[in-house]
């Protein structure tokens, strides 16, 4: 007999869930180690709450009626509840506060790619504390969360979400043209991006900085010759970067161009790449504004790990995963 | 270091493959045996694995090859717009336009009174046979048209000529074939080229080597770019 369950969706025997339960429990006991309370939250949200947060790509995809004609959501992330929580359950408290959370999101799928429509994300979300120290922070705790879990070769990709935006207002990239320009960062396309350029009618020299800057990524050298248009935006990525402690700035790779496909992001964001597997298995960033819309206006960061993935990456680096034989992305979110 | 910086590409077979393979050669990478052994498909001594072209973001984004070449049909294909939840495109790089293989994704029917807008205007909906059902969909969407795709992984052009269709969406180099089967291009959906991707963790963690590569690219003449014949024949790498 054949009983199937959604594509993108799975059952996890003892022996997997032996190894999974292994990282969970060294991720939370640094988690608790730096202060962060583990949350539990509703998976089913109303959906008119979730929307008050820009999720963009990473927007709920499941919604059912419950008994009263409400829309319910799945819920696609942690982030938005907690900030939900912290507006209606610590509406008094003094920041900062730290909360850290094991739960399974879910998100649409395109079909035939093994993607999953259900994802184990473990992550941490510091409220109350504004750049640099807080993304310091958090980036420590990433860090020693990693470490803790035996892996050895991953880095972490740090960019800022308002870097691009600033360069094309400063270089006065019209309105109209922004979104599209934005755009094809997102999708990675710098084809494209090229191609818009070209057609924007703009400057010689302002097209090939906004085509330039995006592309560049390296240690803290690269940002010595950085265009004043980025300044800002690099100053404070520098600022971050010399609070952390040595061992988790050299994991540390600058990255102009990179940007996330969640709205809500304001600030610094980043990513943790593993060379034994092909996606990120995680990542986060700064939102200072989504507070607010709950009512509780503070800064925040946070950053959630896609569990599977880094279980795939730590078994990918014990068989020694190099790009000729490599592991099927699977979160990538 | 080999003169890939001892990066893995994937290297499409097919219509494709000559002009890659001129470009790697272009490089310094010995390629005799690349041209001389076609059913050999991974070549470690110099970092290159073979496939069909639309297979290639799979392996790029899987981190099975470093870096890749495939056609612009290949990444529409697969790809799709971002405002579409759940359908954004591949998640690869795509660094450089290469130049060559360069055809266009057309809209073409039979000779003659258009069928399709006859089809449109009578019945409300045309029928089109396409390798390509998402840019075919998406082109007749973007143009407020409705339509019923139907999908075959053959010849297209067989499709309006037995009646089953109105209309069909493939690429064409030369138009040749659509001349012999008595269609003709009604609209040039998009333009398409050879595109040089990369898996999104090596664009990060190895980056100085693929930006070196890229640097010798852009430097090499245009000639050396675009050098690789057209595509004359897209039957050779269905999507």
């Amino acid at each position: 007999m054949i009983h199937p369950i959604p594509s993108g969706t799975r059952d996890v025997l003892p022996e997997e869930t032996r190894e999974v339960r292994a990282i969970t429990d060294v991720l939370r006991g640094a988690f608790e180690r730096h202060g962060y309370g583990e949350v539990y939250t509703p998976a089913l949200e109303y959906e008119s709450v979730l929307a008050r947060a820009d999720m963009a790509e990473a927007r709920p995809a499941y919604r059912v009626f419950d008994e009263t004609g409400a829309v319910l959501v799945l819920r696609s992330d942690m982030t938005v509840p907690i900030a939900r929580v912290v507006a209606t359950r610590y509406g008094a408290s003094e920041p900062p506060l730290r909360f850290c959370y094991f739960a399974h999101c879910y998100r649409g799928v395109r079909p035939q790619r093994g993607q999953p429509r259900e994802l184990l994300q473990a992550g941490i979300e510091l409220i109350g504390a504004p750049a640099p120290q807080g993304t310091a922070e958090a980036l420590s705790v990433l860090c020693a969360a990693l470490d803790a879990t035996g892996l050895k070769d991953f880095r972490i990709g740090l960019g800022d979400a308002s870097l691009f935006p600033a360069l094309m207002a400063s270089l006065g990239v019209p309105e109209q043209a922004r979104d599209g320009l934005l755009q094809a960062l997102v999708l990675r396309d710098f084809v494209g991006l090229e191609l818009a350029l070209a057609e924007s009618g703009l400057s010689g020299d302002a097209a090939e900085l906004l085509l330039a800057v995006p592309q560049r990524r390296g240690g803290p050298g690269m940002l010595a010759d950085t265009p004043p248009q980025a300044a800002e935006a690099v100053t404070g990525l520098r600022r971050v970067h010399e609070l952390l402690e040595p061992n988790v700035a050299e994991r540390v790779i600058f990255d102009l161009g990179l940007v996330r496909n969640i709205g809500y992001y304001t600030g610094a964001v980043f990513e943790v790449y593993d060379p034994a597997f092909g996606a990120p298995i995680g990542g986060g960033g700064r939102y200072d504004e989504l507070l607010g819309r709950f009512g509780r206006p503070l800064p925040a960061v946070g950053f959630a790990l896609e569990v599977e993935s880094l279980h795939k990456a730590l078994a990918g680096e014990e068989r020694g995963t190099g790009a000729m034989l490599a592991n099927t992305p699977g979160g990538a979110a | 270091m080999s003169a890939t910086n001892g990066l893995t590409i994937a290297v499409p077979r097919g219509a494709l493959f000559s002009g890659t393979v001129d470009l790697l050669a272009a490089l310094g990478l010995d390629t005799d045996e690349l041209r001389s052994n076609d059913r050999k498909l991974l070549f470690e001594d110099i970092g290159v694995i073979t496939m069909r072209p639309s297979d290639v973001p799979t392996y790029v984004e899987a981190g099975a090859a470093d870096l890749g070449v495939t056609g612009k049909d290949v990444l529409l294909e697969q790809g799709g717009r971002a405002t579409d939840f759940g359908e954004g495109g591949r998640e690869v790089y795509e660094l450089l336009d290469l130049g060559f293989g360069r055809c266009t994704m057309v809209l073409a029917s039979k000779a003659g009174p258009d069928p399709a807008l006859a089809a449109l205007r009578r019945l409300g909906v045309m029928r089109v046979a396409t390798k390509y059902p998402r840019i075919a969909a998406r082109h007749l969407e973007e143009t407020g048209r409705q339509a019923e795709i139907v999908e075959v992984k053959g010849s297209v052009e067989l499709a309006p000529l037995t009646g089953m269709v109105e209309a069909i969406v493939d690429l064409t180099a030369t138009g040749t074939t659509l001349r012999e089967n008595n269609l003709v291009e009604r609209e040039e959906i998009v333009v398409c080229t050879a595109r040089l991707i990369a898996n999104p963790v090596a664009h990060k963690l190895k980056a100085a080597p693929i930006d070196e590569l890229l640097a010798r690219l852009r430097e090499l003449p245009a000639a050396a770019r675009g050098r690789g014949a057209p595509a004359s024949s897209p039957e050779g790498d269905p999507v």
